[in-house]
């Protein structure tokens, strides 16, 4: 079996042992299902410690025959063979990395899931297969597939496990990715129609230069190309979520069990990011430059949305969820500026919010479990009963409004660069949206840990307290962080802190992939 | 008469397999005691067909030929779909094994070689080179499906079916002999083949678009497509599960086979009004289109409100023929291979579904949605095998669906110009298609259990499920299986005579 492969699939083996596990046996499925992560982490540690030291990752690429759709005696041999190909460069690298740590943590904290732990970790590991194929796939046919078992895999884990409006987030989610993926098939057929290939690398080529491959196959007009790219860009902006498609993302980071939005809000929105950058840029660069002014107005729609919003509201989960929005406009705007800069801004900017938004869960997913409350007018003081706990939320807001040093500083300074480059104005204004993020998370975070008192939560506690009192007396109230849960929240501020301290950990396994989309913009 | 002495009769092989096996049932039938249970009648029938159908795959290499004056032809395309129809009666007939209504089966040895006839007309058709067999096959498969679907005689619901079913049904056998007479006075001749060369000559523009018409409504009904599929929620609903299944799957490839045979020959060779388009077949194209997007949204967007789970179905099947229709009015050249794969694929996952809605009509007596909830709790693998079916059925990658839809997909875009905007309604509702077969996959694994655990599944019903999941995942997963077989038919270049 070849490295991606195995890569991709070994969460396989922990689904299948988990099926002979019993259903009540809970310790185990959950050492199971985390050390199931393991080895993914391990192998994309190691190929990105090697290919820092010179490896070349195309030697990594694989591919099989898989399925021939016509053999029609006018056509090439290789045209409409589909292949199973899997192949990652730097830019997929980083994504993998992330994947695979988000994942191994994100499985560590499902300590706080409680009911039906078997069927969940099966999902979860599915959900990690689908993302990590995502990154991998090398071609078209194969990156959809791997998309929709994430599709497949969320509706189920938001559905089952989630809160108390579950069932409506999960169709939600379903319906509008649903929607996405769906324009994205027709976007890809297209493209396999009229090409013959779905490999990424061929695509590229055909589409540049286009060849006579038989009068059956009408070669693609140029309108027809910016239909397509348009196709994408809408598909992945469902995805990413932009506004006015943000509403399912809401409701999925306030209705998910946290352990899940923090895989959803690490990675599962970076896929939009990725996919814009490879297919959009990669494949269509000429017609990317006709959309980017749009891209780069829509992000920082985006920016002033979401943080305006996050501004208002009650709720750490809503905060969060319209943070989110607010950072993925970012992304849109370093895409908008179509420089070095700006998309090098959109890579990090994910990675950051990748590591950000999942500390943050992390945390909620605590402060859910311990209070029964993430409602910031209910909370107050934690500081004291909860000194750790209070010092990494403090640390995860401090890196959500961008404070230079840690990851999110990086991304949005890299991302604005670019755009100040090419449209100053817009940037300007963008700006204004960091502003408003040290407002909104400095104000829900010190309300939570400093505010006034516990009074405003104390019924809360004090129901919790009689009821535990009654099992045992020297039980402490609220219990602080505990080292199963601080240890994946100090690898996550750990990154955060490496990430924004040592920028060239994400630029330098870019470097080369940049390289070779800027020629492709330039020429 | 020599012709019949002389005709090479050992190409009809496997239609001598099922019905001889049908009429070898039906004497045990008539001789067997009473009270002896017929199921070994059912497994029989399926015994037969799946003999018929390793014949037919015996014969694949051979050359095209034809008996009888080109009345009965065995052609690649005949090969191809006959191996659809013998395995989707085959899967039918296991249902049949395990059918057990409330007022008990006595009837099943009946239904066994009924569906055998139905089963050797829906081959017939295949084969046939001529408006007279093409008809009388069509009917054979037709007037068989009536008594399939009264075959309870002491249920309402099922004589309400075929009452429904005739009626619709004779409607349409009516319009389409109609439309049939007016190819023939055009041509003077019944052979699909004479009449596509001699349509090539004719200069009547107005009286043969009224032929494609009246045929295409012929069809239409056989095949359950907007404006006249009201009647399939009615007799599906109404029919006993095994028939309903054998409908869905078998008489909706013996439509497609129809439409094919029929409308490419005829009219793919006739001019047109103004000749601009080039065939007759190609100015009516936007009708085909408009008809197949309607089929897609009202049959999947009716699913939505359903609580029986064979309305459910039967809606579910009508947007399924929608997708088909879309694939046939792409004409592209990839149309017969995608609707070939299509309805193979089709064939797994939705006896498959319909095997085990099956079993819950046998232990619960009821078809609603919520005798599925908590499966999962009771029947894990059982749940899991009808969440793959309904994912397939959904077209979500790593199932047959996807393999076969994205296929469509192909067919529609790859002309200039692409019929873009059957291909994004082809798109926009498969994702409302999601809402109905998730809802069921809400039901299996996330309510809990309201009923008694089932029973487990008898040996019939659980031989169809698991050979449906394997096809449902081989396709979906190892798609060279099937294109393979497709290759051996060089896409069909045999099939215009």
């Amino acid at each position: 079996m070849s490295f991606l492969s195995l890569l991709v699939f070994s969460p396989l083996l922990g689904i299948i042992l988990l099926a002979f596990v019993r259903r009540t046996d809970t310790k185990t499925i959950q050492w199971l299902g985390t050390a199931a992560t393991v080895p993914p982490l391990l192998l994309a540690l190691f190929a990105f410690i090697r290919s820092g030291s010179g490896f070349r990752l195309e030697q990594l690429d694989e591919s099989y025959d898989w399925v021939r759709l016509a053999n029609l005696p006018f056509f090439t041999d290789a045209a409409y063979v589909i292949r199973y190909e899997l192949g990652i460069d730097g830019l997929s690298l980083l994504f993998i990395v992330l994947t695979a740590v988000l994942g191994t943590l994100a499985a560590v904290a499902s300590l706080l899931i409680k009911v039906e732990k078997k069927g969940y970790f099966m999902w979860l590991l599915a959900l990690e297969i689908g993302m990590l194929g995502v990154f991998a796939a090398a071609n078209f046919i194969w990156f959809f597939l791997f998309l929709e078992v994430t599709l497949v895999a969320m509706f189920l884990l938001v559905g089952k496990w989630g809160g108390f409006e579950r069932e409506r987030a999960a169709y939600g989610y379903l319906l509008y990715n649903g929607l996405g993926s769906a324009l994205l098939l027709v976007v890809i057929a297209v493209l396999v129609a009229r090409t013959g290939t779905a490999n990424f690398a061929l695509l590229h080529e055909t589409l540049h230069n286009p060849v006579a491959e038989g009068q059956l196959i009408a070669p693609l007009t140029a309108e027809a190309r910016y239909w397509l790219l348009g196709g994408l860009l809408l598909a992945f902006a469902v995805k990413l979520p932009a506004v006015p498609l943000h509403r399912w993302l809401v409701r999925v980071h306030v209705e998910a069990p946290p352990p899940v939005v923090m895989l959803h809000a690490g990675v599962l929105l970076k896929i939009a990011t990725y996919g814009m950058i490879r297919f959009g840029i990669g494949l269509f660069p000429d017609e990317f430059r006709a959309f980017a002014g749009a891209i780069a107005v829509l992000g920082v729609i985006n920016i002033l949305y979401g943080a305006l919003l996050a501004l208002r509201q009650r709720e750490l989960k809503h905060v969060l969820a319209y943070s989110s929005v607010s950072h993925m406009g970012v992304v849109l705007v370093g895409l908008g500026a179509l420089n070095e800069a700006g998309i090098q801004g959109a890579v990090f900017q994910s990675v950051a919010h990748g590591l950000i938004a999942a500390l943050s869960f992390l945390l909620v997913g605590v402060l859910a479990n311990r209070i029964g409350t993430t409602d910031i007018h209910r909370l107050g003081g934690l500081a004291k009963a909860m000194p750790i706990f209070s010092g990494y939320l403090l640390t995860a807001a401090l890196a959500l409004l961008g404070l230079p040093g840690l990851a999110g500083f990086v991304g949005e300074l890299t991302a604005f660069l670019g755009l100040f480059e090419t449209k100053p104005a817009l940037a300007a204004a963008g700006a204004l949206g960091l502003i408003f993020a040290a407002v909104y998370s400095l104000r829900a975070i010190l309300d939570i840990t400093f505010g006034h008192t516990r009074e405003r939560y104390e019924s809360t506690l004090g129901l919790r307290g009689a009821k535990e009192s009654a099992a045992s007396v020297s039980e402490p109230r609220v219990i602080d962080l505990q080292a199963k849960e601080a240890v994946p929240a100090f690898v996550l501020v750990a990154l955060i802190v490496a990430v924004g301290v040592y920028p060239q950990l994400l630029a330098e396994p870019l470097a080369t992939v940049l390289e070779t989309m800027m020629n492709g913009l330039g020429g | 008469m020599n012709d019949v002495w002389q005709a090479n009769w050992s190409m009809m092989t496997p239609e001598w397999i099922v019905l001889a096996a049908a009429i070898v049932l039906l004497l045990i039938d008539l001789v067997m005691p009473k009270e002896r249970s017929r199921r070994p009648l059912a497994w029989g029938a399926a015994a037969g067909a799946v003999l018929a159908l390793i014949a037919t795959a015996a014969m694949i290499p051979a050359d095209p030929v034809s008996i009888l004056h080109d009345t009965f032809r065995l052609d690649g395309f005949a090969k191809a779909f006959k191996l659809i129809l013998l395995a989707g009666g085959a899967l039918a007939l296991l249902l049949v094994a395990e059918w057990e209504p409330k007022e008990g089966s006595h009837y099943r040895g009946e239904f066994a070689y009924m569906m055998l006839f139905a089963l050797l007309g829906a081959m017939m058709t295949a084969s046939s080179g001529d408006l007279l067999t093409l008809f009388v096959s069509i009917e054979l498969l037709t007037v068989s499906s009536y008594v399939l679907a009264g075959l309870r005689k002491t249920a309402t619901a099922s004589n309400e079916a075929a009452l429904k079913y005739v009626i619709n049904g004779g409607i349409a056998t009516a319009i389409m002999l109609f439309g049939m007479s007016y190819v023939f006075g055009l041509t003077g001749t019944t052979n699909l083949g004479d009449i596509a060369r001699e349509l090539q000559e004719t200069n009547e523009p107005y009286m043969l678009a009224l032929a494609f018409l009246l045929l295409l409504i012929g069809v239409s009904f056989k095949l359950a497509t907007v404006p006249f599929h009201m009647w399939a929620p009615d007799v599906y609903e109404g029919a006993p599960v095994p028939a309903t299944a054998f409908f869905s799957v078998v008489s909706k490839t013996a439509g497609f086979v129809l439409l094919l045979r029929l409308f490419v020959t005829i009219f793919a060779a006739a001019p047109a009004e103004g000749r601009d388009p080039s065939s007759l077949l190609l100015s009516m194209q936007p009708v085909i289109t408009v008809l197949a997007g309607l089929t897609m949204i009202i049959g999947n967007v009716v699913a939505l409100r359903q609580r029986s789970l064979k309305r459910l179905l039967a809606y579910s099947s009508i947007a399924h023929a929608g997708y088909l229709l879309a694939g046939f009015a792409a004409m592209s050249w990839a149309m017969i291979d995608s609707l070939w794969i299509y309805l193979l694929a089709y064939v797994f996952m939705n006896i498959g579904a319909f095997a085990i809605v099956a079993h819950i009509v046998n232990e619960t007596g009821s078809d609603d949605l919520a005798g599925l909830a908590g499966l999962y709790r009771h029947r894990p693998l059982l749940a899991a095998a009808l969440g793959l079916f309904l994912l397939s059925l959904a077209g979500i990658p790593g199932t047959a669906g996807f393999i076969a839809k994205f296929y469509l997909f192909i067919g529609l875009v790859v002309t200039e110009p692409g019929h873009y905007v059957l291909a994004t309604v082809m798109a926009v509702t498969t994702v409302v298609s999601y809402v109905y077969y998730f809802n069921l996959l809400v039901q299996l694994f996330f309510r809990p259990a309201s009923l008694a655990p089932l029973r487990r599944l008898p040996a019939g019903l659980s031989t169809a499920v698991v050979l449906c999941a394997l096809g449902t995942l081989a396709i979906g997963w190892v798609p060279d299986l099937a294109y393979d077989v497709l290759a051996q038919f060089g896409h069909f270049g045999d099939f215009l005579p």
